[in-house]
């Protein structure tokens, strides 16, 4: 019964997040498509965290890596394209690039490697370990983009013109918020594919009970790092587009408060829910966008709130739409 | 490069280390004793740092100013843990790091509220400013000396305190069996709001002692809480002696190779390149330490299996 109301809800949120876009593009409002596709990919993003924190039990506070990681493989590439020369000439020439697909791929392709090498050095052991390893590696790589002059250092690097996609002018914003919905759907489906598959079944009871898993012959470790993997390649692609919104890459995109924010995302929406994380980032930009209107310390109401969902309201608000209690296990 | 330098960068390593051993103190006493993954005690060295540059301005005093950090530290402290921390004992880690994270943001904006976006100043005392002579030779200024045998002096009375008196052992008792000792009718609930205070005013005091070399800022504590967590996982989580090792570890290895490593890459490089690949290498060599001892001993030097 809750189940079919849980679907609904999830139906009229994507409804509502491609409505409103529609809208603004009806009524001349760019402004608002952008805060729109915004939203589409910081979702995105929490969509990858998701399938870390709440298929895999990984409380990672280091996601924002990754994000970084997908935003500078895009930065790079187009900072390359932009000012013709050349990536790497010895052993082999590579040249930038302003092509989206290609950047995608690459932004994947690297976030998943290093998701690989942190997942492995963290998942050696578990629990509160595991946060403040992967928060400690955020910040290597924040402060290496920090003091690393060639790409921008502190400041950053800007690309002049948004990277191409063919058939679409990626300027207009709504064909971008197209492009940004249609890979959030595609991060969902895949998030709602893996839960109901044989991996992710074998992840849930990794998180659960690891020492079951081994005794039927499966190794969780692994399962568990693959797990990562995935969530922290789609978060990368998430951080590719950001920087393609934006025009723009900074060491920021590192910064632990970005993981911090994604794991609230999760929670604004309701942990374990996979719509959660597109609810949470709804939410957050609302708030971020009325709150900072208000008070220029609006931060200290989104702690309250979280602190208020955290200490007496653990469904979130998918929870409280659609009147499931959340999972314990 | 001369010899006098690169003691004078030894001595500032272990001054730096031996401030993050405040901070890693109480941190790795709250996670053993209770459990509780803190986030928030970066914020808590903050508020230190700027109850003491608000009691100095006010009293004229830095001695007054230390007492006034350790103080607010000590009673912020208190009230998180009556307020939110005693929430979160019975809840996983995922809720302790976002309550805390809530925390981060509830005191980052508030003291932004209160003093404003631009940092304090918080004055080294006349009678700590200048340099004395060390044995050798060496000039060093005499209030990072100052600090580096506060620090040493502190982590001696927690040793005692831990090892001898009789708090130290309801604390050891709190580590390895919370049920028993409530069992045996100590105030378990007390014993919580003691050591938290206690971590919070270690390390409150210690940003009152760095806040008089770098500026009083908000955001001050998050840097400090992240190397926390370097040198607690280095020395394994809920281990004291593991704390010391590895701050002093963290230190050092941070300070020197921030000082050495440009030199390093000079021998053989361009001086401009090797200074920007010897400082961005620097910046990443303490997590590269962590990672070389997450290698080969999972649960830290001193952790527990």
């Amino acid at each position: 019964m809750t189940m079919i109301r849980e679907t609904y809800v999830n139906a009229a949120i994507m409804l509502l997040l491609l409505g409103i876009p529609v809208w603004a593009h009806v009524a001349g409002q760019p402004f608002t498509i952008t805060l729109a596709t915004k939203v589409a990919i910081l979702a995105m993003a929490g969509v990858g965290l998701n399938i870390a924190l709440g298929l895999g039990g990984m409380v990672s506070l280091g996601h924002a890596v990754f994000f970084g990681i997908g935003g500078y493989s895009m930065g790079i590439l187009a900072h390359h394209a932009q000012t013709f020369t050349p990536l790497m000439e010895v052993p082999l020439l590579i040249e930038g690039t302003k092509f989206m697909p290609v950047i995608w791929v690459v932004a994947v392709a690297v976030s998943a490697l290093v998701a690989l090498a942190i997942g492995a050095l963290s998942l050696r052991t578990g629990g509160v370990y595991f946060i403040m390893i992967t928060l400690a590696f955020g910040q290597m790589f924040y402060y290496f983009a920090i003091s690393w002059p060639a790409y921008g250092g502190e400041d950053g690097l800007s690309i002049f013109v948004r990277n191409d996609f063919p058939g679409l002018n990626t300027l207009v914003p709504i064909q971008f918020f197209a492009i940004a919905f249609v890979a959030l759907s595609l991060s969902l489906t895949l998030s709602h594919l893996i839960a109901r598959s044989r991996f992710g079944l074998a992840l849930g009871a990794a998180r659960q009970n690891a020492e079951r898993v081994q005794t039927v012959g499966l190794d969780p470790m692994r399962v568990k790092l693959v797990a990562f993997v995935i969530s922290g390649a789609i978060t990368g692609l998430a951080g590719a587009l950001f920087a393609d919104l934006n025009r723009f890459v900074a060491p920021t995109m590192f910064s632990w408060h970005l993981s911090g924010e994604l794991i609230i995302f999760i929670i604004l929406g309701g942990i374990g829910r996979l719509f959660g994380p597109v609810v949470g980032a709804g939410l957050f930009i609302l708030l971020e966008h009325f709150l900072g209107g208000l008070s220029e310390f609006w931060l200290i109401y989104v702690g309250a709130i979280l602190l208020g969902v955290v200490l007496f309201a653990r469904g979130g608000l998918i929870g409280a739409l659609s009147g499931r209690e959340v999972a314990h296990d | 490069m001369s010899i006098l330098l690169l003691i004078e960068q030894i001595l500032n390593g272990l001054q730096f280390g031996l401030m993050l051993f405040l901070i890693s103190a109480g941190l790795t006493l709250i996670f053993g004793v209770m459990g509780i993954i803190n986030l928030a005690h970066g914020s808590l060295y903050m508020v230190g740092a700027f109850a003491a540059a608000a009691g100095a301005a006010a009293t004229g005093s830095f001695v007054l100013g230390l007492a006034a950090a350790l103080m607010a530290a000590a009673i912020a402290g208190v009230i998180v843990e009556v307020l939110v921390i005693r929430r979160l004992y019975d809840r996983d880690h995922l809720d302790q790091v976002l309550a805390t994270f809530a925390l981060i943001l509830i005191f980052s904006e508030g003291t932004r509220w209160v003093f404003g976006s631009f940092p304090l100043y918080l004055d080294v005392p006349d009678f700590l400013s200048g340099a004395v002579t060390l044995p050798g030779g060496i000039p060093y200024p005499l209030y990072r000396l100052t600090i580096i045998l506060i620090g040493l002096a502190v982590a001696a009375g927690l040793f005692l305190l831990i090892a001898k008196t009789r708090v130290g052992i309801r604390i050891r008792a709190g580590e390895s069996d919370r049920e028993m000792i409530a069992a045996l009718g100590v105030d378990i609930s007390k014993l919580y709001t003691l050591v938290f205070a206690l971590g919070a005013g270690l390390a409150g005091f210690a940003g009152a002692l760095v806040g008089a070399i770098q500026s009083v800022q908000v955001g001050m504590g998050e840097p400090m809480l992240i190397l926390a967590f370097v040198t607690i996982v280095i020395g394994g989580i809920g281990s004291i002696k593991g704390a010391f090792v590895g701050a002093i570890l963290v230190g050092l290895t941070d300070t020197l190779g921030r000082f050495l490593l440009p030199v390093l890459f000079g021998a053989f490089m361009e001086p401009a390149s090797a200074n920007s690949v010897g400082s961005a290498l620097a910046s990443m060599l303490i997590y590269i330490l962590m990672a070389g001892v997450l290698i080969f001993r999972p649960t830290g030097l001193y952790g527990k299996a």
